[in-house]
């Protein structure tokens, strides 16, 4: 009878069943409890007034590029506050945990941070990040109406969030992984790793890694189909020509992370042997397929961001950006040896000498081009007139920062160096010296200067500033430390320390995370602050900093179409061309205008999607085939879906042109 | 409020510089480290020469073109130069030519993999030194030294008497660890089914740390062990302790040895069974099992067809092995064993060249 009761749960359930609730984790439960809370809180409060409907329609089903943009921005700010509460708990251990005293967080729930915050930091905020800038900027910046797939870009979104919502879900109900953020086997595999918390990782990203590879395609096709006309490949902005190459980085690179996560899930689910010990399996594949994927993905981040930089820094040295054609040159050759470096990531596997040295020299060289970068936005200061607006501060910071991240980087690369340091706390320091430095500060620049164009309202300056000097400073407290530590032999992933001379260096980290602390909620006050006085910040021009691209040229939001007529492109700089040239803005004559539909597919499809991935983690079966099912089956009924077009009528564009002319002629 | 923060930061990375000084990876007691050592602060050194100008001119720039200064030169077109731009493409490439020729040299001759070619800065290596041999394993959570000249084995604690070159052949029993005793010389992955080399020698007695410098599960915050540096005949004293220790390491030690524990303490074992470490290697400890030595080799002659498909079950080596509630395989006896190391011991084994394959799999 028992074994019945057991059969018929197994069949029912999978492996699922009351233990995997940890209810014996106090600090799990708390977090839960505050979790349930807030969101219910949150639930109520949209409830109450009102907004479910709107946020369906406006905000769910939009195919809008530039809300889409948006909502990925949401979420990577959302998902960085769990990154971060896993920093600091992090921090907070590794000062504690000395000699006798063990700390706060045994093996089995240190190991799980360590491992969701690396995942969770790269795929869920530094992606959608990028990703959520580039659907913001790149259709405006070409002068296009929307991105190529319109739908798509919904879909992948939605993807992401997918993705998002089953790594969240292991907090709660099973575990996450215990492998660190790459998921190396052996120890990945179904032997050492027999827990659900691998597969929590390798279904989050699987499907998070869909819509990534989607965005990929809509974004390459976009840029290359939609410019306006006269927009040739050499008068781009250049933080569009940054997202093109990330985009074909991401078409290049995704797939093979696909693929080896897909080999990892056969040895795990089929008990095959691809990377197990016995029967011929090698990690070492596992590593080096990984890593194929893996340091294409660092330069999928930082691209785009280079691009803000050199937005920015034009805009606010009032100037044209120095050297336009080695700059897209510089991003054209980074692009290309992004694929060639891979193996700096284990030097200590043994390869030999001439494999270490053929890598190591291919890193050094990506560091010319990116050098170049660097120049670039030095000489383009060079006999400028600096306003040092909140972006301008962030990139001086990165400016700063970055060059320390990009030299130890650089040492990394010499083999017998790496030797060392590999694995040790100053590898820690320099990735997040690069990769705060670089995409963090870089994001927070973007987002201070975009904001204004895709909500309307610029973002408290005095607050931008507190939020920026908290970061910065938190930042150099939290890594400087951990460049001596490892230069003292401490290696990663430790949860204990025996020499106590070391505290120091850890309570000076655990310091400088609690600065960033203070950073990200002066960034959060920035955001309120800046809505309750969103009339005063209020930009009617479209144009508040002097912008030189497309996107200045509309309104701050722009209208759903974007650009009433397809503006027309005779120089680099568009928009500063046009203002040059007394460009006068129509104001009759509109026609009615073509746009896609909103739709709730992607939505659904990708809801279907996490069930599915839940189901594979949990191995419910019949779940599984189900979900599986119905998710193609609806694939393939929304593609006979026709209704998916609308016009704007012409009187409507009208109303709205006319509405902006008020608005600007109120201005001058 | 910027500048006296960049004044800050070259403050504390002048901070950083010295205290790294005192650091074991900058002042390491080996050659090889020293050596790497060095080369960490050559590669500095040789980067800065570009670092400190962009940042010393990225400040200076930033302060005289500040929108507030109206007196500087205001060019908003100036955006092409030739020879500003050879220029800054030329100085990072000239840093890379140099130390690109640094990292192709020193790679080779640091690697891990290259007999030694000198003791020390000051001494040569003589022409008839035998190296010490040390097999290392890195087992859940904890290590195995083995000295096959000496037919000795310890776990968490290394020894070797100062200026002789010291030979490690190293693997795991698991999963991947990377070896690493800091004052001693880089660190080289340890990984099953695979032996990694590492030649080193340490010059100075002392007593040192060494650790997993690649995370492996719940245990590795404390898989660390003790290195010690000797004189020779503190070494000589050392051997013969552990070898008054009585304890013999043969297969079913070894076996109950590899099983996961934590924070182990020191074991010495006076005896070893010699082809133990090659067992370890080739995944055949256990006399059961088909070492993979063999298996390769049966592959390379065109495999088992159809029957090695029933070889399967009992040539698993992860699964007896999982952590946690893995559940196990299907017992499904068929090859007991084709080829195992110790043959006496096992009557029913086959040679490979004895017979042909295809006669030889099924019992």
């Amino acid at each position: 009878m028992h074994e019945t009761t057991s059969n018929l749960q197994q069949l029912l359930l999978g492996r699922l069943g009351w233990e995997a609730i940890p209810l014996h984790e106090p600090i799990l439960l708390m977090t839960f409890a505050m979790v349930a809370v807030v969101g219910l809180a949150v639930v109520a409060w949209i409830t109450k007034i009102g907004k479910w409907n709107y946020l369906w329609t406006e905000w769910f089903t939009s195919i809008d590029h530039k809300k889409i943009g948006i909502m990925y921005i949401v979420l990577a700010l959302v998902m960085l506050m769990r990154g971060f509460a896993d920093a600091l708990m992090m921090r907070l251990q590794q000062a504690m945990a000395f000699g006798d005293a063990v700390g706060y967080l045994p093996p089995h729930h240190y190991d799980q941070i360590f491992t969701a915050h690396g995942v969770i930091m790269i795929f869920f905020v530094a992606m959608p990040l990028v990703v959520g800038l580039m659907n913001i900027v790149v259709p405006l910046q070409i002068g296009a109406r929307d991105v190529a797939f319109p739908f798509l870009n919904n879909f992948s979104f939605w993807m992401t969030v997918s993705g998002a919502v089953l790594v969240m879900m292991s907090l709660f109900v099973g575990e996450f992984a215990r492998t660190g953020w790459l998921a190396y086997p052996p120890l990945s595999g179904i032997a050492y790793s027999p827990d659900v918390g691998v597969d929590y990782y390798i279904w989050s990203l699987q499907l998070a890694g869909i819509g990534t590879l989607l965005s990929g395609i809509n974004f390459m096709v976009t840029i290359i189909k939609m410019r306006a006309p006269g927009m040739t490949l050499m008068k781009m902005p250049v933080f569009t020509w940054t997202a093109l190459c990330t985009n074909v980085l991401i078409v290049a690179a995704f797939p093979v992370l696909t693929a080896v996560l897909g080999l990892l899930s056969l040895d795990r689910y089929a008990g095959t042997n691809f990377f197990t010990n016995d029967f011929g399996g090698n990690a070492m594949m596992y590593v080096n397929l990984i890593w194929i994927w893996g340091h294409p993905e660092v330069y999928i981040l930082i691209l785009p961001l280079f691009g803000v930089f050199s937005e920015v820094v034009a805009a606010f040295s009032g100037k044209k950006l120095f050297g336009y054609a080695s700059m897209v040159y510089a991003t054209i050759v980074i692009t290309i040896l992004a694929y060639l470096v891979w193996l700096h990531h284990f030097f200590t596997m043994g390869s030999g000498a001439s494999v270490n040295s053929f890598f190591g020299i291919t890193t050094m060289i990506i560091s010319i081009p990116t050098g170049a970068k660097m120049f670039n936005w030095l000489f383009t200061m060079y006999r400028g007139r600096i306003k040092f607006e909140v972006p301008m501060l962030w990139t001086m910071g990165f400016m700063f920062t970055f060059a320390i991240g990009g030299m130890t980087g650089v040492l990394l690369a010499v083999p017998p160096a790496d030797f060392v340091l590999h694995n040790s706390l100053f590898l820690i320091a320099h990735f997040h010296n690069v990769i705060i430095g670089g995409v963090l500060f870089g994001g927070f620049a973007a987002i201070n200067f975009w904001f204004p164009k895709a909500i309307g309202f610029k973002l408290d300056a005095f607050w931008g500033k507190v939020s920026f000097w908290f970061w910065i400073s938190g930042f150099w407290f939290a890594f400087t430390p951990l460049y001596i530590l490892g230069l003292m032999g401490v290696t990663r992933r430790l949860s204990h320390f025996d020499d106590p001379s070391l505290q120091i260096w850890f309570i000076i980290a655990a310091f400088g995370a609690v600065l960033i602390l203070f950073g990200i909620l002066a960034m959060l006050v920035q955001i309120f602050v800046s809505i309750r006085n969103r009339e005063a910040l209020r930009d009617h021009t479209g144009d508040p900093w002097g912008g030189r691209t497309l996107e200045w040229s509309t309104s701050s939001p722009p209208p759903p179409y974007n650009f009433a007529f397809t503006p027309r492109v005779h120089d680099l700089d568009a928009w500063s061309d046009m203002k040059k040239r007394g460009y006068v803005r129509p104001t009759k004559g509109f026609i009615a205008i073509h746009m896609p539909k909103n739709t709730a597919a992607g939505m659904v499809l990708a809801g279907l999607a996490t069930v599915f991935g839940f189901a594979m983690i949990w191995q419910i079966w019949w779940l599984v085939i189900t979900s599986f099912v119905v998710t193609v089956g609806a694939a393939i009924v929304h593609t006979f879906n026709n209704d998916r077009d609308y016009y704007i009528p012409a009187e409507e564009v009208a109303r709205i042109e006319d509405a902006r002319t008020q608005q600007l002629a109120g201005q001058a | 409020m910027l500048f006296r923060f960049l004044r800050g930061m070259l403050l504390l990375s002048l901070a950083v510089f010295l205290a790294g000084c005192k650091s074991v990876v900058l002042s390491p007691s080996g050659d090889i480290a020293q050596q790497q050592g060095n080369l960490v602060i050559v590669s500095t050194v040789l980067m800065l020469l570009i670092i400190v100008p962009v940042m010393i001119l990225t400040a200076w720039f930033a302060w005289r073109y500040r929108a507030s200064n109206t007196e500087a030169t205001y060019d908003p077109d100036w955006h092409h130069s030739t020879s500003v731009e050879l220029g800054i493409w030329a100085a990072p490439l000239l840093i890379v030519i140099a130390l690109g020729a640094v990292t192709w040299i020193t790679t080779h001759t640091l690697d891990p993999f290259r007999p030694l070619a000198r003791i020390s800065a000051t001494q040569t290596l003589a022409k008839d030194v035998k190296p010490l041999q040390v097999q290392v394993v890195a087992l859940d959570w904890k290590w195995l030294f083995i000295y096959p000249d000496y037919g000795i084995a310890t776990v968490n604690e290394l020894a070797a008497p100062i200026d002789t070159p010291i030979n490690f052949q190293i693997t795991s029993s698991t999963v991947m660890n990377s070896f690493y005793i800091p004052a001693l010389a880089g660190q080289i992955y340890a990984m099953p089914a695979m032996e990694t080399k590492l030649h080193a020698v340490i010059n100075k007695i002392g007593n040192y740390e060494g650790f997993s410098a690649n995370y492996s599960g719940a245990g590795f915050s404390g898989m660390k062990f003790r290195f010690h540096g000797m004189s020779k005949e503190e070494f000589e004293a050392w051997i013969q302790k552990n070898k008054d220790a009585g304890n013999k390491l043969d297969r079913p030690t070894y076996q109950a040895l590899e099983k996961p524990s934590e924070r182990e303490a020191v074991r010495r074992y006076a005896q070893i069974d010699p082809k133990l470490y090659d067992a370890i290697l080739n995944l055949c400890v256990d006399p059961n099992k088909m070492c993979q030595r063999d298996m390769m080799a049966i592959d390379a002659k065109g495999g088992l067809g159809l029957a090695g498909v029933y070889n399967v079950g009992r040539l698993a080596y992860d699964r007896p092995r999982a952590r946690g509630h893995g559940e196990s395989e299907a017992e499904r006896a068929y090859v007991l064993s084709l080829c195992t190391i110790d043959r006496s011991a096992n009557p029913t084994s086959l040679s490979l060249t004895a017979q042909p394959l295809s006669a030889a799999v099924i019992r």
